[in-house]
């Protein structure tokens, strides 16, 4: 054997190699086999399948990557042996439970567990070779479709896509056909299709085969017919795209804004109580993202303990509303509270700012992080039970009441949080573009050149932390009245964590980034009901694989793609040289 | 009235017919057991150009950093146009007029140009932050002119059409000129140029050099400078004063310093005047 066809085999290897460490992985914590009982697709293809199989499939893309070859052979076989070496850790895994008790220390390498590993099967001998050739196949498909040019790949990609993700999403997607459903019989009460439809659609929560099929039929079509009609327009370079002019520009903009408004007001109607009560708890957290956004992400000043501006804004609702020690009479009401909440969190803004303004970067963190412990634990205290109700919390806090109608749904408080968001969203962008915006963004670039030239760094800062600090207690004002009940233990760390996630994976310093990081990081956990268990994980996954593919986060701000890509650039501008 | 005009008259004489913009008297400043800056005295001349040199380690940048705030002198009294400045902020500083570049430049350098230029505008804004969120029309006439400003000083500093170029990517000249432009943007009555031509060729030396003394003639800002290419510091400064160790150890004209004894032993060893001489001899 030359030393050439060795030296090839490494990186299959290597990627096989790891990609069987996931499936052993998956497997040893129970992710498998819990996933194995929600089925996908009929009842042939599992979550759990696609836990254990994602492994190989992955090293077959991998591998495929690292090759380049006009011939798609080399590619193929060696995705097929980077497949066939990542079913060796899980079939040692096989090998060492069947014969040892794994169990004492691996509770979820169950018999179970074993079972699903031979597909089911009666033989050990045959369940592991259909192991071994589907892990094979897997790795052939994934180094395959890596070399699939992009008007195939597109469609595929988009048509596994569409099928997987209403497969995955099939609670929700039948919520919001029964809604329809019963919009319609409202209207008409002898139509009776779309209930019908359901049953077919699924069954037991699972998408039926031929249905899945047609899906990713449609949407390979779709997206097929877009990218080819993309590539004909490239085609034409006679056709200069004209620059929009003004006015265009702004109807343009004013149609975006009417559609959207018309998506949130009606949002509600369609989609039914439980996925409001998500859409609200998204807003939520987008409040208290932007909110933190322009603290970390316009000012740069780490701070861990935000949360504690959220229970400021929350208890002030609590203990203002209620009937206290404080107030025998009753309480205000929720809009009276509103701005009090709103004044209380900035004042902790600025009492919190002031013993931190000379700290930087890690310093800061650490002394935030501890503020916020500070605030939960004083509300647990017994010195402050009287007013704060310690461990019990504050109990009985009214719902908001608006023009005579109580709002206590999440269809109806949806559209405060909604509000809110809207708010916080439109401040944000305002002093992005403003003379503040650049004080911060020159202070996080530095801070000594910053004062250098005329900026004063104690107002800025503390701007940043009280103006954080109010869109956070309002978001807290907004979650006490829902909930009803607060207490402390409400108010963690881990909230200040997710927050702070969410902004980073969403893009620092970019406000279409807070949301669509509240929606994958809020939303989507609370949707995938099967991952709850394993939600911190996914977090943790999510996070490594973001900070090593797309540190700048999925919508970047721009001055943040600058910055993480400077290497790049410099590389770049190296070779044109 | 009239006495305190007869006194600064008297003054105006002594300081060649040019009251001065910065007077600094015994300014000092330790760090530990090390004196950076003893018991220094200078005056600045109104619409002057003056520098500051001395060998490396001399305490100039130290004497920059103590004008503009960054350190508190240990002693001593800094006046700028008569306000003591002592125990001002850099902030408080740049409000009252004295800008500075860096030795090392130092711009914002994931920002655009523009946005350099603009956050160096800061002292001249004048609108509440609140105004920005609700664009009140004095807000949008602010921010209009402050852009219209900023394109006046790209172009002033050569650089039209950079505008949207991130500060980073820029040319190393155009880096030392956005630099200066920046200081410029705040509209300074004394601008302090922390060895402006490092690092550059002759030829953008020369540039340099000539643009300096553009500063000076059409805008009428004093300028401090600290320099180490003495071509450059003799061509252009009218007042030249000499650091060693932290101490003065010379100041006047560059021909008066060019011949000082001590500025050539401070540069060049003991001895090395008389060597000099007698080689010249």
């Amino acid at each position: 054997m030359n030393k050439k066809f060795t030296d090839s085999l490494k990186n299959p290897f290597n990627y096989g190699l790891i990609g069987g460490v996931v499936i052993v992985y998956f497997s040893a914590i129970g992710i498998v086999e819990v996933f194995s009982e929600r089925n996908l697709i009929g009842e042939s293809l599992s979550l759990g399948h696609l836990m254990l199989f994602f492994g190989a499939l992955f090293a077959g893309i991998f591998t495929s990557k690292k090759i380049e070859h006009d011939n798609p052979l080399p590619n193929i076989l060696s995705g097929a042996f980077a497949g066939l070496v990542s079913s060796i850790f899980p079939l040692a895994l096989y090998y060492i439970g069947t014969h040892f008790n794994l169990r004492e220390i691996f509770i979820n390498v169950t018999p179970n567990l074993m079972d699903l590993l031979l597909f089911g099967r009666e033989s050990a001998a045959t369940g592991l070779f259909l192991f071994m050739l589907t892990t094979t196949l897997l790795g052939m498909i994934g180094a395959g479709y890596y070399l699939l040019p992009d008007v195939i790949k597109k469609p595929f990609t988009s048509g596994f896509a569409w099928t997987l993700g209403i497969a995955l999403f099939s609670e929700n997607v039948t919520q919001i056909l029964r809604t329809l459903d019963k919009l319609v019989r409202d209207r008409s009460p002898q139509s009776t299709f779309i209930r019908d439809n359901i049953r077919t659609i699924f069954q037991d929560g699972s998408l039926v085969p031929n249905v899945a099929f047609w899906i990713f039929l449609i949407s390979f079509g779709i997206t097929l017919a877009r990218v080819l009609l993309a590539a004909k327009k490239m085609d034409q370079p006679a056709v200069v795209e004209e620059e929009l002019t003004p006015k265009k520009k702004l109807a343009k903009q004013i149609t975006n804004m009417v559609l959207l408004a018309v998506v949130l007001v009606f949002a509600p109607v369609f989609i039914g109580r439980f996925l409001s009560q998500v859409l609200f708890l998204v807003g939520l957290y987008i409040m208290m993202g932007l909110g933190l956004n322009i603290v970390v992400g316009y000012a740069g000043l780490l701070d861990l303990g935000y949360v504690a501006f959220f229970a400021f804004g929350a208890y002030t609702m609590g203990i203002l509303t209620t009937t206290t020690n404080l107030n025998p009479g009753g309480g205000l009401n929720f809009w009276m509270t509103l701005p009090i909440a709103l004044m209380v969190s900035v004042t902790a803004g600025l009492i919190l700012g002031f013993p931190v303004l000379r700290m930087r970067g890690d310093y800061l963190a650490i002394v935030t992080l501890g503020f916020g412990e500070i605030i939960r634990i004083l509300a647990l205290s017994d010195w402050l039970a009287p007013i704060m109700g310690g461990a019990q919390g504050v109990l009985k806090i009214p719902n908001p009441v608006f023009f005579g109608k109580v709002l206590d749904t999440p269809e109806t408080l949806y559209y405060i949080v909604v509000a809110g968001s809207l708010i916080a969203g439109f401040i944000s962008v305002r002093l992005r573009d403003s003379r503040l915006g650049r004080q911060w963004m020159a202070m996080r670039e530095d801070e000594d050149v910053a004062e250098a030239m005329g900026i004063n760094l104690v107002q800025t800062k503390l701007l940043a932390f009280s103006i954080g600090a109010g869109f956070s207690g309002l978001a807290g004002a907004i979650f006490s009245a829902r909930l009803g009940n607060i207490f402390p233990h409400s108010f963690n760390l881990l909230i200040s964590v997710n927050i702070l996630s969410l902004i980073i994976v969403g893009g620092l310093g970019s406000i279409p980034g807070v949301v669509i990081g509240s929606f994958i990081l809020v939303g989507m956990p609370e949707l995938l009901r099967e991952f709850n268990e394993y939600r911190l994980l996914m977090y943790g996954i999510l996070l490594i694989v973001m900070m090593l593919n797309k540190p700048e986060g999925f919508i970047p701000a721009e001055i943040f793609k600058r910055e993480l890509h400077a290497k790049d650039e410099e590389l770049a501008g190296a070779q044109a040289d | 009235m009239l006495k305190m005009k007869n006194w600064q008259g008297h003054r105006l004489t002594k300081d060649n017919n040019m009251p001065s913009i910065l007077s600094v008297r015994n300014v000092t400043k330790r760090f530990g057991g090390l004196v950076a800056v003893n018991s220094l005295s200078i005056e600045i001349p109104k619409n002057s150009i003056s520098a500051v040199i001395g060998p490396n380690g001399a305490g100039k940048t130290t004497f920059f950093n103590c004008i503009t705030g960054f350190y508190t002198a240990d002693q001593g009294i800094m006046e700028f146009n008569g306000t003591v400045i002592n125990h001002f902020g850099p902030d408080k500083i740049t409000n009252l007029g004295i800008t500075r570049t860096y030795q090392n430049i130092r711009l914002f350098s994931e920002m655009t140009a523009m946005e350099n230029i603009l956050v160096g505008q800061h002292p001249r804004l004048k609108t509440f932050w609140a105004e920005s969120i609700l664009r009140t029309k004095r807000f949008v006439n602010e921010e209009q002119q402050a852009l219209e400003e900023a394109q006046r000083l790209l172009n002033f500093v050569g650089m039209q059409g950079l505008g949207d170029q991130v500060a980073r990517n820029l040319p190393y000249g155009a880096q030392r000129r956005l630099e200066i432009a920046r200081a410029l943007a705040s509209n300074p009555d004394l601008l302090l140029l922390d060895e402006p031509t490092a690092g550059m060729n002759p030829n953008e030396t020369g540039e340099m050099t000539r643009f300096i003394q553009h500063l000076r003639d059409e805008l009428g800002i004093t300028i401090l400078l600290i320099e180490h290419d003495m071509r450059v510091v003799m061509g252009i400064s009218e007042q030249i004063t000499v650091l060693d160790y932290g101490s003065k150890i010379a100041e006047g004209k560059p021909k008066e310093i060019q011949n000082n004894p001590r500025v050539i032993e401070a540069y060049l060893g003991r001895g090395a005047a008389s060597g000099l001489e007698a080689a010249a001899a």
